[in-house]
């Protein structure tokens, strides 16, 4: 959004920043709780950023905004400027009244940004056995061994068999249709990608005993030699 | 130093009783002190093969419970000095069994013996994690069929994740036994073959019991076949792989069909 300087003597030049917007909701004490929350996650997360708090959805007094400013500062967040609040309401040490900003899609989510952790992977470097479960959404699952009989994997992104699957792999499970199954040797007793599945029955038994990818073409999953 | 040895399989039937007899006077043999503990609480068996069915007074429950000391629990075989019984309770259930009450037991029999061999229950219930518990070793009893590598293959998965050792970050050391092994079957190719069977459980091989009359002739006659009849095939293969466990090196043989007046019949009429 664009930030306009109020008070400048000489040389007037405008410059455009990017800023994060806090609009508080009611009640403000939970949403200053949220606030922790993310910086819990993530702290320092805010410092060195600046920061624009949005009023308009709110309805506060001079003492109120006082001291949600105040209480920011406390979890070292600095207030830039304030929008969308009547200018009576505000003090001349209070950060100043802004106007004209932009809604800036990128950075629109900014808050949530911590929860879109970079996506990470599970190594298992031990065979997974037959009764054994591994459930890992936050992404790949690689095992260095095989998937025996009766185990699972599931997966939110990939899932790389170093060996045999012949238990059941499950990827893609929070909707990532992108998400492919690849294994040294198939004889899978069920793949599944993003909710699509295909039992051993349906497996082609041309493909049986080599090695083989699943990924999902629309919503028909392939399965094809690797080599 | 001690060794706690489970013999476990998943699958009932397989020969994990008649394993731990043999393997137990195996060991014994070589000059260990042993003890064969009975974990099937409520079906006990290996009081039979051991021979020792009509000297039980006191049993695991009754020592875990404190009941009774260690002591009057502890059967001596007859046959071998160094070869005891820690008998099961017939008229009880797995219930009674406690993990601190074992944990008591096993760590009072590592003050006296070298390998303390528990006797498993089939299944993967109470009876069966109790008998893993405490394991430093375990012997995985297989048969060379799908239903028994994919139970071995859960309990491994078991013994990776349920015991003491793998909960404080150390290995159960695991060995797959393969029993009843059929050379006559194998050589038609009605068995899983043993390439697949180790495929499948990426376990190493202690050994190869080939299937025989000689060991359901000494469980009836109460006696480890190693003890009843050991020139035969199965003593020979469990005492080798018994010098296996004590660090051995000694060749696996896979057993091949007997080239006898039988197979001469029956190959002709085949044929």
């Amino acid at each position: 959004m664009d930030a306009e300087p109020t008070r400048q003597l000489v040389r007037l030049r405008g410059r455009s920043y990017v800023a994060f917007v806090f609009s508080p909701v009611v009640p403000v004490i939970e949403w200053l709780a949220d606030i922790d929350a993310t910086l819990a996650r993530s702290p320092g997360f805010f410092v060195g950023k600046p920061v624009v708090l949005d009023l308009s959805s709110l309805d506060l007094s001079t003492s109120a905004i006082a001291h949600l400013i105040v209480s920011l500062e406390r979890k070292n967040i600095r207030v830039l400027g304030i929008e969308g609040a009547d200018a009576s309401l505000l003090t001349p040490t209070m950060p100043p009244l802004l106007s004209g900003g932009r809604v800036c899609a990128i950075r629109e989510a900014e808050p949530e940004k911590p929860e879109v952790k970079a996506l990470t992977s599970l190594l298992l470097d031990q065979p997974v056995r037959s009764g054994q479960s591994i459930v890992f959404p936050e992404g790949d699952v690689t095992v260095l061994g095989s998937v025996g009989s009766g185990a699972e994997i599931v997966a939110g992104g990939s899932i790389h068999i170093y060996g045999t699957l012949r238990g059941r792999a499950m990827a893609g499970v929070n909707g990532n249709a992108g998400a492919r199954i690849y294994c040294q040797r198939i004889e899978a007793e069920l793949l599944a990608i993003d909710g699509y599945y295909q039992t051993a029955e349906q497996l082609d038994a041309a493909l049986r005993d080599r090695p083989a990818q699943a990924w999902l073409e629309g919503n028909i999953m392939r399965i094809t030699p690797l080599n | 130093m001690a060794k706690v040895l489970v013999v476990t399989s998943g699958k009932g039937g397989v020969g994990k009783t008649t394993s731990t007899a043999a393997l137990g006077a195996a060991l014994a043999q070589n000059g260990k002190k042993v003890v064969v503990v009975d974990f099937d609480i409520g079906l006990r068996n290996l009081d039979l093969v051991m021979g020792a069915e009509r000297r039980v007074v006191f049993d695991l429950i009754n020592v875990v419970q404190g009941v009774a000391k260690l002591s009057q629990a502890l059967i001596r075989d007859k046959r071998l000095e160094t070869l005891w019984l820690l008998p099961a309770s017939q008229t009880r259930d797995k219930e009674a069994l406690t993990e601190e009450g074992v944990g008591r037991v096993i760590s009072e029999l590592r003050e006296t013996f070298d390998w303390i061999i528990c006797d498993s229950p089939a299944g993967i219930e109470r009876g069966a994690m109790l008998a893993m518990r405490y394991a430093d070793e375990a012997i995985i009893v297989t048969n060379p069929e799908v239903s028994s590598v994919r139970d071995s293959d859960r309990i491994i998965g078991m013994l990776d994740a349920k015991t003491v050792k793998a909960e404080s970050g150390e290995r159960v050391n695991k060995h797959v036994l393969i029993t009843r092994y059929d050379p006559a079957r194998a050589a038609r190719g009605e068995m899983i073959s043993i390439d697949d069977m180790l495929e499948i459980l990426a376990t190493p091989l202690l050994g190869i019991i080939p299937e025989s009359q000689d060991v359901l002739r000494a469980s009836n006659v109460g006696s480890p076949v190693t003890l009843n009849s050991p020139a035969s095939a199965p003593a020979r293969a469990y005492s080798e792989a018994a010098r296996r466990l004590l660090g051995e090196t000694v060749d696996m043989m896979v057993p091949s069909g007997r080239k006898g007046l039988i197979k001469l019949l029956l190959g002709r009429r085949a044929a």
